[in-house]
């Protein structure tokens, strides 16, 4: 095994931590604000991640630029998304867990 | 290598389906689609790695532009009550 596969192999199997990590957060959280909270950080940088490790297994080739290009635009679209949900659930008057409340 | 990563993938992508189905308000439930759909883009990778055919990474980069307009448009619709 060359350096370069392990180094591919230790990215992505750190990327699919942080993926598994932001699943867990999505089902355990309490309320759909904090919710939010892994869906925007922990899957963005999991996903850069995962691609960042492809891309130095593969070399500098098309493909590679073209998952650059993928891990460019999800940095810039994935949390936008999530502040977009957050607008309009708080526009639609949806109300955040306090401390004493049930799940 | 490549199969292990794609299997903790798909876990995490029904651990997600748990708040696409149960989530209490219509907001869970696209956040569980966004989420989702992510995954699928890394998954998609992954495929083509594991079946030695890159060029997947087309449709990858599709399924990321399809994935955030559609996020981007279910909840306009939900605020406004329409798409003009």
């Amino acid at each position: 095994m060359d350096i370069r596969t392990a180094i591919a192999g230790v990215l992505v199997f750190s990327g699919c931590f942080l993926i598994i990590v932001a699943a867990i957060g999505l089902v355990r959280f309490p309320d759909f604000y904090s919710r939010i909270h892994p869906s925007g950080k922990c899957d963005t940088l999991g996903q850069g991640l995962v691609f960042l490790g492809l891309m130095v297994y593969e070399g500098f080739t098309m493909v590679s630029m073209k998952m650059l290009l993928i891990i460019i635009f999800i940095f810039i679209a994935n949390p936008t998304a999530t502040y977009a949900l957050a607008k309009a659930a708080h526009v639609a008057g949806l109300k955040h867990w306090s401390k004493g409340d049930q799940k | 290598m490549f199969e292990w990563a794609a299997i903790a993938i798909i876990l995490a992508m029904f651990l997600s389906l748990y708040r696409g189905i149960y989530g209490p308000t219509i907001y869970d439930r696209v956040l569980a689609v966004n989420v989702i759909g992510t995954k699928t883009v890394v998954l998609l990778a992954l495929i083509g790695y594991i079946y030695e055919r890159p060029h997947f990474m087309d449709t990858a980069l599709v399924y990321a532009l399809i994935n955030f307009l559609a996020t981007i448009a279910i909840l306009k619709y939900k605020e406004t009550g329409g798409l003009d």
